[in-house]
């Protein structure tokens, strides 16, 4: 079975594959409010966000970092919920959301920890309220399921106040959905009309498996049997995502209830930089995928509407450049943990057993030392 | 025992410690099936959602992943959820929460993110249910770390276990005696001392028997009965199963030399493979005689009606106690 790409009639767009403004019943409201710098940003921050993924991939292959799973084609998906966020907002994640996390204020540092293996995540989630990125796939629904109960029982939600008001988003992808935990979210959030979000993003693989692997159904409908109303947005357009993210927000802030999007974009790089990705497509798919580039669109956009232009460009162009050079410097100024931090964090509380280990160790470690120094 | 001590059941007792954490935290939740209207299927939470209304104490979906996830996003959101399992295993649908993310968050989160969730499941056999009913998964959980263990003998280790879950930090999962919920026995809710990991019930010099949770109360026969033989046996009770309390069964070992270990998991893997290697490593040169463990066979679980074969009781500990007296 070959891969369609859907229609752009069946899903909220803004701007079509060539960047003309497409009318957009529903969200043009919204859509007026945003200014030229706002739209602006939207841009720089995808394009940079792809600097950084290339710069990421290309650090995994000189063996900076273990692995790495590029975001490359879901700029906009990303980008256009990132900066629809409030920052009173918390979101819960998987592990391909680098432009998600860029907007709730992480490091390119924070990330590339991951994956060059010596952290499991260690930003405090309070503080950018992210919280770590989940591995296995699914599970983070449930968390931010659980988290907007919590603010429905504070009154953090529906005091008609969109500055306080508290939205809940979870971020996963096709794959995720057959998961039994996302299943279990959705009911949980219906039962408990929880202020969450499930921000999915169809990229159309789950590593190998197509998504009508997954489903032989809508994604943006999988909500309806739980009491979950959602929509399907054009994923590769960061206005229609930004509208209707935003929109979603708002509606989830007021206490109407949760609400599902399906961005509707495509995974242009491999699952990971582990996988081969010519094994299971025809590169006649990617291809098609790349003239709907959710950056080229933009930039088309914003030419023909006069918000930036070549000086402008190549000013971008350099802060990539930049940026690339710092994330290059920050991931390889990285050290390794020193062996004891492996024991820091396992309980909150001490534990004997812990503290048995550790001492043990550590004085393997000097009694090795020692010889190595006699 | 100070004059609060009262007499009643482990289940009254249990209720009675979630109503005064309850009482003491108002970020203390309670979330289960079935624990509202009807006070959980062993009526351990009963009159709490009367007291405390339907927003401290949670109907839930049937589906234990569920609870269990959604206890994570309330405890990152400032909550001391309490969560009820059903029946033991009943917690496997929920074992990835448990073991993938709940035990680890803390760590994931470079010790920034506190989870104290008490996970409550009673467990055990012996009241005659269908499969699944009646199962002790203690090790299974064992193996993960970022998780704490604790179990109960009695009404007032019960009662304190159980503040002691709730006022963690860390996640905690409680395994509560099921077929010991009707037992009756004095509770000091004014305590000042600490249980502890270990403690001593009867003092003994020939043979040391570690039990916990539902097989103590046999094991404090076996210490009658023994001495019935002229054996004099000191029984330690564990209420902590990891973090174990080794320092204290350590020395009861060096004084008797000798060790049996009792539970109702299978013996395959179990507790007592551990307990006994720790014994090994700590007291090899105190041992009079092999280390004896008696517990569940490696077989699921059989139908009740054959469950008194499966389950350790008084005879089998017993011959047990007198086995390694041969040596």
């Amino acid at each position: 079975m070959t891969q369609t790409v859907s229609t752009e009639t069946e899903m909220v767009q803004a701007l079509d594959a060539e960047g003309n403004r497409t009318p957009c019943p529903e969200y043009e409201d919204a859509l007026s409010t945003l200014s030229a710098d706002d739209m602006r940003r939207m841009y720089e921050d995808m394009v940079l966000l792809r600097r950084f993924d290339t710069q990421a991939t290309a650090l995994q292959r000189q063996g900076e970092l273990g692995l790495w799973p590029p975001s490359l084609g879901q700029e906009a998906a990303q980008i256009g919920l990132g900066q629809a966020l409030r920052p009173q907002d918390f979101v819960f994640a998987s592990y391909r959301e680098h432009g998600v996390a860029f907007a709730r204020g992480l490091q390119p540092a924070d990330l590339l920890g991951v994956f060059r293996g010596t952290s499991h995540g260690g930003w405090d989630p309070q503080k950018h309220r992210f919280h770590t990125y989940a591995i296995v796939i699914g599970t983070q629904t449930l968390h931010a399921t659980g988290y907007a109960m919590g603010m429905n029982l504070q009154g953090r939600v529906g005091n008609q106040n969109p500055e306080r008001d508290v939205a809940t988003v979870t971020c996963f992808g096709d794959g995720a959905t057959s998961q039994g935990d996302v299943s279990e979210a959705l009911t949980f959030a219906g039962a408990y009309n929880a202020p969450v979000l499930f921000y999915c993003q169809n990229n159309q693989w789950a590593i190998s498996e197509p998504v009508h692997t997954q489903t032989s159904a809508d994604l943006y409908r999988r909500g309806e049997g739980f009491g979950v109303p959602g929509v399907r947005v054009d994923g590769n357009d960061v206005l229609a995502c930004w509208a209707v993210a935003q929109q979603a927000l708002d509606r989830v802030r007021s206490a109407a209830g949760p609400f599902f999007i399906e961005a509707y974009t495509y995974r242009r790089g491999p699952h990971t930089t582990a996988d081969d990705p010519t094994k299971y497509r025809s590169g006649a798919e990617v291809e098609a995928w790349e003239r709907r580039d959710p950056i080229l669109r933009m930039q088309r956009y914003l030419h023909r509407e006069g918000i930036i232009d070549e000086a402008y460009e190549t000013e971008l162009e350099e802060r990539g450049e930049q940026f690339a050079a710092e994330v290059r410097e920050a991931c390889k100024a990285m050290p390794d943990p020193a062996p004891e931090e492996m024991f820091s964090h396992a309980y909150r509380e001490p534990h004997p057993l812990v503290e048995e280990e550790k001492e043990s160790y550590l004085a393997y470690l000097a009694a090795l030392d020692e010889e190595a120094d006699r | 025992m100070s004059a609060e001590a009262t007499t009643m059941t482990m289940a009254a007792a249990l209720n009675a410690s979630l109503r005064a954490s309850m009482e003491r935290d108002s970020q203390v939740l309670l979330m289960g099936e079935d624990i509202g209207k009807l006070g959980g299927v062993f009526r351990i939470t009963e009159g709490l959602q009367k007291d405390f209304g339907e927003h401290r104490v949670i109907d839930t979906p049937l589906a234990e992943s569920g609870i269990v996830g959604t206890a994570i996003g309330l405890a990152v959101s400032g909550y001391r959820p309490v969560v009820e399992i059903q029946f033991d295993a009943f917690v496997y649908p929920a074992y990835d929460q448990i073991v993938t993310q709940l035990a680890k968050l803390h760590s994931r989160t470079g010790g920034t993110q506190p989870l104290p969730v008490t996970i409550r499941i009673p467990y055990g056999g012996g009241i005659g249910s269908p499969e699944h009913h009646s199962e002790s998964p203690e090790a299974v959980f064992g193996h993960h770390a970022g998780l704490r263990l604790m179990t109960a003998s009695d009404p007032h280790s019960a009662y304190w276990v159980m503040q002691e879950a709730i006022r963690s930090d860390d996640p905690v999962i409680v395994f509560e005696p099921k077929r010991r919920y009707w037992m009756r026995g004095e509770v000091d809710t004014e305590a000042a001392e600490p249980l502890g990991a270990a403690r001593i019930l009867a003092e003994g010099t020939d043979v040391t028997l570690v039990t916990y949770g539902p097989l103590t109360p046999v094991a404090q026969t076996v210490v009658t009965q023994a001495a019935e033989l002229g054996i004099s046996v000191e029984l330690v009770d564990l209420l902590s199963l990891n973090p174990l309390g080794l320092d204290l069964l350590e020395e009861s070992v060096k004084r008797t030399g000798r060790l049996v270990i009792g539970h109702e998991a299978p013996t395959f893997l179990g507790m007592g493979a551990e307990l006994s290697a720790r014994m090994v490593e700590r007291a090899f040169y105190h041992l009079e005689a092999p280390i004896a463990r008696v517990g569940g066979f490696h077989l699921p679980y059989p139908p009740s009606r054959m469950e008194e074969h499966y389950l350790p009781d008084l005879d089998r500990l017993l011959d047990a106690v007198e086995d390694v007296m041969t040596h």
